[in-house]
């Protein structure tokens, strides 16, 4: 080793939008601090949507041009990262647009205004009437989705791993803030904090079994350590693999690592659920890629049939459960656990093509279930959300562009043609039989099968939207324009996925290749 | 007019009129049938535009043909064309479309945007039902035929009779279920192909040499969708319960045109992309379909419910139909594709005066009538020819392709063509019965109702026209047919089998 230090290279350009949201991230900080209690919540929005455009201008732009590994091989600037980047960034988008929403409340409507009063405390009483709000969620929201945008870029373990803290710690307390329901939504938050510790522990252990059997962190050491090594450091390998797998699989909440996901979906705030089950599952999915293509995939004839196995269960447990589900944030939550089983699938068709078709899945899921969770806001009971499935009742003869805007997006998430969710379907199934083997038709056959179990879920609440009576005062709000646009961004684009896929499939395919 | 895009045409002008019905203002919402029968008549006129533009001697599989990239990465074309077969369900669905809107010309009583959206989604399902006959591209019929399902889903969840929702339910998840396993198998059968941005067409996929095992499976994929659509004993249980609480309009389409989707598709995807799969599963496929015939009969002849009934009917003519189309003899084959018309045409009379019954007398029940012919004598009248044609009286439509069927099939079959004719008693029993039941008898007291309107009229005329007209002189149909049915049976691989006339029977030379 080189005695003299020599300061490691960094691409800036490649890295800039990274940089724009840490930076939009640390203004909304001062923000906060400095800017007057009346005008905070106009400059946070107006912050944050200036901050994820100019990230997705840099990286456009410029961050294309200039792909590679910087920053000593810790980034990796490829197709696979920028395509996720900018995913993130336009979902990221539509989310704030969603968490901005006040329906004539002082601050965003869907957060307490004051998280650390003790709930239903005159504390918490006296900050509604003086009309606080929690400007700091939007910072908050901006250095978890810089997280997202480090977490499929990582080219090392350590990267990896705070890129999974980074995303992770924000999401926590974001978790915590409803204004409605906050005792669920703080044992929501706990919830999801322990057991994200515990898989981040679980991440750590298998990096340090890991490191101990290539004697590096780097995903291309690690990879031509497993093609040169003989069988002797074997039990290093497996475990490790294993449980890095585990930290990553709970990130997406495959199943057995699921049983927070529903607890979460439901208690935290709708337009962060909606923002986690999108940007969350789309990194956590791009790291997944990452090191099952260029970390541990030469091993991987050892742990496929796990992972295949996983996603099975996945989708088993998933379809299954959701239909036992009443609460619709539940429901969506144990339908965003098939979803991720159907994702599986299409990773562990190890071909580039797999690649393609997991991230449009990533993009157009993102997507629909951002404005499914977006509709779910609207609808209300007398002050609380309307989250039970029978107060949807004939919401379709009431509301009837709100209905048909979820029936849309219900009929996405069953994968109907026409709609991204087919789209998407076949873009990670198709795969999944051309190089999957035997195992990839099987898991591809239980695939359909689950759709079809979820599809009876999904017209089920469909049928009720339109064909029962209404019962209760549920009304759909009039959303803002701001709300409006980003429910129209979301739909339009899930229309246009799913009749004419090309340009961004195109695009997906041309951006697969990872850098090794 | 060489180059006119029929095919789109035929879609693109129902879409126009469901999207324009659709965003109608609500006080114009009352004009919305008829626009909605302009529309269908319109697209009717294209259809016998593209008729003429048909060629009978024309040495491709596909005419009016439309070929344009769709989804190049995937390999998915926007490919339309037809072929004897295709075009004459088109034409059918075409032609039954305008009769069902007129005959549901007051299906909605309570007008307003109900009204308007009935109307839009039957249009939306004509622009479906031309697209999935037409779709030369597997991924492209694959989209068309679970797109299918959405308009009548709502037609029926939103429109029919009690327990609706539970029977719009029911049909869906078994199309779903039968369209998502089609699913796999239509990205296999992709793989097994020459794939690139051209790989779904099915003349790309035509004449490939699959692994038998491979093979088998990708059949079966294919052929558990198109039996739930067809539908098929054991998967039938969803047909009487979404006809006979649907509109008579709607269960009209649905009977009538949708189930074809299923015998087409076994038709032009079973056997033509699975020759070897197909003659290896005729054996189970025949018994199946002699079980859906007796299976269907009995079943109409205990029904009380008159939709219901009619339902049950169809799945015995479904049998007979795949009994055809399996039995690969040219006759058979000719016989199962005439026979899916004539089918379509004559159940479409059963429902349609049913429902102008049901309309009158406000129920469903067999038993609630009796004595009719003396209330509606015309009603009655024309109920008994559509009865008679259904089952297959000479003279009428049904009984030149029934008799194909059971000739075809006999030439193969021996026994099984014997059993199956025996469905023809058991279709006379359940007709002529259901009659015996509604309309004769001592005429009911007290009760007076309106006879055939002139809009009713117009209804059924076009229906007992073909009976009549493809009774006597199915000609023209069969020459349309012909050569598509050569076509598949020469990719299937299989020729009649030769005529053995013992020299001493010699005189008994009818085949």
């Amino acid at each position: 080793m080189d005695s003299q230090f020599t300061a490691t290279a960094v691409n800036y350009w490649a890295i800039m939008p990274i940089l724009i949201v840490f930076g939009g991230a640390l203004v909304g900080v001062l923000v906060e601090a400095f800017a007057p209690r009346s005008s905070r919540h106009s400059i946070q929005v107006a912050l944050t949507l200036l901050t994820v455009v100019l990230a997705f201008g840099a990286l456009v732009w410029k961050s294309v041009d200039d792909q590679g590994s910087t920053l000593a091989g810790a980034l990796m600037i490829d197709g696979p990262t920028l395509f996720l980047q900018g995913s993130v960034l336009l979902l990221s988008f539509v989310a704030v647009l969603l968490m901005a929403e006040k329906f004539g409340s002082a601050g965003a409507d869907a957060f307490t205004p004051m998280g650390a009063a003790v709930p239903g405390s005159p504390l918490e009483a006296a900050a509604a009437r003086a009309g606080w709000g929690t400007g700091e969620v939007f910072p908050l929201a901006l250095f978890s989705i810089a997280g997202m945008m480090i977490f499929p870029a990582a080219g090392d373990l350590l990267t990896m791993f705070v890129a999974l803290e980074v995303l992770s710690l924000p999401l926590y307390i974001l978790t915590g803030l409803a204004r409605r329901r906050r005792l669920l939504s703080q044992e929501a938050a706990l919830k999801y904090f322990l057991l994200g510790s515990f898989s981040s522990a679980f991440f750590l252990f298998g990096s340090a079994l890991l490191y101990g059997y290539a004697g590096s962190i780097q995903f291309g050491q690690i990879s031509a350590a497993i093609s040169a090594a003989g069988v002797e450091l074997d039990g290093l390998l497996l475990p490790g693999a294993f449980f890095v797998l585990v930290g990553l699989l709970f990130k997406v909440g495959a199943v057995p690592f699921h049983m927070w996901t529903p607890d979460v979906y439901q208690g935290a705030p709708t337009p962060v659920t909606g923002f986690m089950a999108a940007c969350t599952k789309l990194a956590a999915f791009g790291a997944i890629l990452r090191l099952a293509y260029t970390g541990i995939d030469a091993d991987r004839w050892d742990w496929r049939l796990a992972v295949g196995a996983i996603a099975a269960l996945t989708m088993i447990v998933g379809s299954i459960l959701s239909v036992a589900q009443t609460d619709i944030k539940r429901l969506l939550a144990y339908s965003s656990i098939a979803h991720a089983g159907f994702i599986l699938v299409g990773v562990l068709a190890f071909d580039i093509t797999g690649v393609t078709g997991v991230m449009f899945y990533l993009l157009a899921y993102g997507l629909a279930t951002l404005a499914a969770f977006g509709v779910i806001a609207l609808v209300r009971d007398g002050n609380t959300e309307a989250s039970h499935i029978g107060q949807w009742a004939g919401l379709g003869r009431r509301h009837p562009v709100v209905a048909g805007v979820f029936a849309l997006l219900l009929l996405t998430f069953a994968g109907i043609p026409l709609t991204s969710g087919f789209t998407s379907k076949f873009a990670a199934f198709a795969p999944a039989i051309a190089h999957g083997g035997r195992m990839g038709a099987v898991l591809v056959v239980i695939g359909v099968l689950c759709s079809a179990i979820t599809a009876f879920v999904y017209v089920r609440i469909i049928v009720l939207m339109y064909f029962s009576d209404a019962k209760g005062e549920v009304v759909a709000l009039t959303p803002s324009v701001l709300t409006t646009l980003g429910l129209a961004i979301a739909v339009i684009l899930t229309i246009g996925l799913g009749i004419f896929p090309s340009p961004v499939l195109d695009l997906a395919g041309q951006a697969s290749q990872f850098l090794r | 007019m060489d180059n006119f895009p029929w095919l789109t045409a035929m879609m693109v002008v129902p879409l126009i009129g469901a999207a324009l019905i659709a965003a109608l203002p609500s006080a114009m919402a009352a004009r919305a049938k008829e626009l909605a029968l302009a529309f269908s008549v319109a697209t009717l006129a294209l259809g016998v535009g593209a008729l003429t533009q048909f060629d009978l001697h024309s040495m491709q599989q596909f005419q009016l043909t439309e070929t344009h990239s769709w989804i190049e990465s995937f390999g998915v074309s926007y490919a339309l064309g037809v072929d004897g077969i295709a075009i004459t369900l088109i034409l059918m669905a075409a032609v039954l479309t305008p009769v069902c809107i007129l005959a549901a010309w007051h299906d909605v009583p309570e007008g307003g945007s109900r009204e308007k959206n009935y109307f839009a989604w039957t249009l939306l399902l004509l622009a479906f039902m031309v697209g999935v006959f037409a779709a030369t591209d597997v991924f492209l019929f694959y989209v068309f035929f679970e797109a299918m399902l959405i308009p009548v889903y709502f037609l029926i969840g939103g429109y029919g009779g009690p327990g609706r929702q539970a029977a719009a339910v029911k049909f869906l998840l078994f199309s779903l279920a039968g369209g998502l396993v089609m699913l796999a198998a239509v990205i296999g059968l992709y793989m097994q192909g020459p794939r690139g941005p051209q790989g779904f067409l099915i003349n790309s996929l035509t004449g490939l040499n699959i692994d038998p095992t491979t093979q088998k499976w990708l059949w079966l994929g294919f052929f558990i969708a198109f039996a739930v659509k067809a539908p098929m004993w054991p998967v039938h249980t969803w047909l009487p319960d979404a006809a006979g609480v649907a509109k008579p309009a709607t269960a009209t389409l649905l009977v009538g045109v949708l189930d074809k989707v299923g015998t087409y598709g076994m038709i032009r995807f079973c056997l033509q992309l699975f020759p070897d799969a197909s003659e290896w599963a005729t054996p189970v496929v025949i018994a199946l379909a002699v079980v859906s015939i007796f299976y269907g009969a009995f079943a109409a002849i205990a029904q009380n419910d008159l939709m219901r009934l009619i339902a049950y009917t169809s799945i015995s003519h479904f049998g007979l139909i795949v009994l055809g189309i399996f039995a690969m003899t040219t006759t058979a084959h000719a016989g199962a594709a005439l026979y899916m018309i004539n089918h379509g045409f004559s159940t479409a009379a059963l429902f349609l005066v049913a429902g102008m019954l049901i309309a009158r007398r406000g129920s469903t029940k067999i038993s609630d009538y009796g004595g009719w012919q003396r209330v509606v004598p015309a009603i009655a009248g024309v109920f008994l020819i559509s009865g008679l044609s259904s089952m297959a009286l000479p003279g009428l439509s049904s009984f030149v392709s029934e008799f194909l069927v059971l000739a075809g099939t006999f030439q193969r079959y021996k026994g099984v063509g014997a059993i199956a004719a025996l469905s023809i008693v058991l279709a006379a029993l359940y007709i002529l019965w259901m009659y015996k039941r509604m309309m004769t008898g001592p005429r009911p007291e007290g009760v007076v109702h309106r006879d055939l309107t002139w809009r009713e009229k117009f209804v059924v005329a076009p229906l007992i026209l073909s009976f009549l007209f493809l009774g006597v002189y199915p000609k023209p149909v069969l020459d349309i047919l012909n050569p598509a049915v050569q076509r598949v049976l020469t990719e299937v691989g299989v020729s009649d089998p030769s005529p053995v006339v013992p020299a001493a029977a010699a005189t008994e030379s009818e085949k």
